[in-house]
């Protein structure tokens, strides 16, 4: 058994390493600069709205239809269409930096509805309570909306994450490298499964990763739980299930 | 001093839009605790939110700390059309007009002291002497030991205890409270208007309030105004309504049960007997009935048993015989955590 995974280890260990390194890369910085995108036109799409602290049909409407549009284009039909502008932005169309680019231009808008809906959470009577002391929109915006949506806006980064990662695969089988293009061209292309299996098995752990910390974190910021002494932990709960014997 | 002149406000389009409220005038002095009730769409709380223009009315004047906040000015084609100061202006002003909340609204992400220091982070106030000055605000309501809980840790009351000190860092001339103790069980509710009266005799504060609930205006206001299907129907000192209620709506809050008074003839006496929380386990008719022999009436009552204690309001018929009657008076006055007032009780 050992011997195997030595042997297994040995041949694509280096392979493996690498895809999982492009991966996290490009998953990181796509995640980065989709938020810069993404977080701004979330914030816009909230505040315009008719009843929002900046109301503005004209430009709601228009951010409306270009977040949808960018929505309903499948990852790879994108990754194709904007090649031109991809090679104008970062000079090459493949490999991680080629990925990176359609990877903002799709993730942003499904960002921007993610911040939405964080932020839609936010009492509209606390938003008004700031109105009423004579806040600003960008005063609101900033110690408002999004001090008051942080652990929504959390738990979305985990799954913006996830869905990022399930694009990078994509990007992979088009030349964009990483885990998703090692599972194609190993287990699909030559019919090496195993390999193929251990790229699940990487990506599963990095899901269960991020879902799990970011999961701890929005807990662990929000204040709206009381964490004092009327919470019941699993030991209570485990302890009181014995003692109802 | 706030003075509302014709104020309307129409949602929707004007034609079929919702009169929410209609050509309403009021003045309210400095220093004053102004009451405006009405049942629920009277347009009350639309006419608070138009004093720090929340709700932008449709026509009208308000001037607030002597600022025009909106006038009507006539234009070239003779109509008149409303004007209102720019954002910035209306930021400024609203600062020195603070508003509390039926649902408190608090930051929930923020600590009580935060909370507080919240405003003051608006004007750019440094933050240690914020913080020095919510600590204050905070020891003045009551609260100074939950300075660094979390507005989840706190009570209903203790909640809006917060939300006054937090209305109360921008040193504002007016405190309009919007049905703020209608989330709370009256013990609470008599603390925060307790509270409400000892600030405004402290700080002079202007306290405006919106109640569907008569036993809030009796509590501290000095004059109550009352909003019946968006237009005043009654304004003048407390006392004054309570004692000779005029219109239908006035009759409706004030008389337990809104019982109709035309069925009883001119000269008919009747009590208003409030229950301040004295102990529920005194029977007043009956010992009334007892002790003096006098046997009344109950024409209406809306009581309730708190912890024990008695709260709310009854309608007694006073017995013809103009001695019995004053016997009875003179025995419900003298019971403890009880008043009564005579009322006009006839059509």
């Amino acid at each position: 058994m050992l011997e195997v995974i030595s042997a297994f280890w040995s041949e694509y260990g280096g392979i493996l390493l690498t895809g999982t390194r492009d991966t996290l890369v490009m998953v990181l910085i796509s995640t980065l600069f989709a938020y810069l995108l993404g977080l701004p036109l979330g914030v816009a799409l909230t505040v315009t709205q008719p009843h929002g602290i900046c109301p503005s049909k004209t430009v709601n409407q228009i951010l409306g239809w270009i977040v949808n549009i960018g929505r309903s284009v499948p990852f790879i039909i994108l990754m194709v269409a904007i090649m031109p502008f991809t090679k104008l932005v970062v000079g090459t169309k493949i490999g991680v930096k080629g990925a990176i680019v359609p990877l903002v231009v799709s993730a942003a808008p499904f960002i921007a509805r993610m911040v939405e809906t964080s932020l839609a959470e936010v009492d509209a009577g606390v938003v008004e309570a700031a109105q009423s002391m004579g806040a600003s929109t960008c005063q609101i915006i900033r110690k408002v909306y999004l001090p008051e949506a942080k652990p929504s806006l959390v738990l979305g980064g985990a799954i913006s994450i996830v869905t990022i990662l399930g694009y990078t695969a994509i990007a992979g089988t088009v030349g964009a490298g990483g885990l998703g293009d090692i599972a194609v061209r190993y287990g699909h292309q030559r019919f090496i499964t195993s390999v193929m299996w251990v790229t699940v098995v990487i990506l599963i752990i990095m899901v269960q990763i991020v879902q799990s910390l970011f999961g701890w974190l929005s807990k662990k910021i929000d204040k709206r739980l009381d964490t004092g002494a009327g919470k019941l932990t699993a030991f209570d709960l485990l302890s009181r299930l014995a003692h109802t014997k | 001093m706030i003075k509302l002149e014709h104020i309307s406000k129409t949602f929707g389009d004007t034609g079929d839009g919702v009169h929410a409220v209609k050509d309403v005038s009021l003045e309210i002095g400095d220093g004053e605790i102004f009451g405006i009730i009405g049942f629920s769409g009277a347009g009350k709380s639309t006419l608070v939110r138009c004093i720090n223009l929340l709700e932008r009315p449709t026509s009208g004047s308000i001037t607030v700390n002597g600022q025009k906040l909106t006038w009507m000015e006539k234009q070239a084609d003779g109509k008149s059309c409303m004007r209102t100061v720019s954002p910035q202006e209306l930021r400024q002003a609203r600062k020195k007009i603070s508003m509390i909340f039926q649902g408190f609204n608090l930051l929930m992400q923020r600590t009580c002291l935060k909370n507080v220091c919240f405003p003051m982070e608006l004007s750019g106030v440094p933050k240690a002497q914020a913080e020095k000055k919510a600590l204050e605000l905070l020891d003045l309501v009551g609260l100074k030991e939950k300075a660094s809980a979390y507005p989840a840790q706190l009570s209903g009351g203790q909640k809006q205890r917060v939300a006054i000190a937090r209305a109360l860092a921008t040193d504002p001339k007016v405190l309009l409270c919007d049905e703020a103790t209608s989330a709370l069980d009256p013990t609470t509710t008599n603390s925060i208007l307790a509270l409400l009266k000892e600030l405004n005799q402290k700080l002079g504060v202007t306290v405006v309030i919106i109640t569907h609930q008569m036993s809030v205006i009796e509590e501290i206001c000095t004059r109550v105004a009352i909003l019946d299907g968006g237009e005043v129907a009654e304004e003048g000192r407390v006392e004054d309504i309570f004692a000779h209620p005029a219109t239908d709506a006035a009759r409706r809050l004030v008389y337990p049960g809104g019982v109709s008074a035309k069925q009883y003839p001119a000269g008919t006496r009747a009590v208003r007997v409030s229950f301040n929380g004295g102990t529920v386990y005194d029977p007043l008719i009956a010992s009334l009935a007892i002790e003096c022999g006098v046997k009344v009436n109950i024409l209406g009552a809306d009581t309730r048993n708190i912890d024990g204690k008695a709260f709310g309001t009854m309608l007694l018929l006073l017995p013809d015989d103009p001695n019995e009657a004053a016997k009875a008076l003179s025995y419900i006055r003298s019971q403890p955590n009880i008043t009564a007032e005579e009322v006009e009780y006839h059509a």
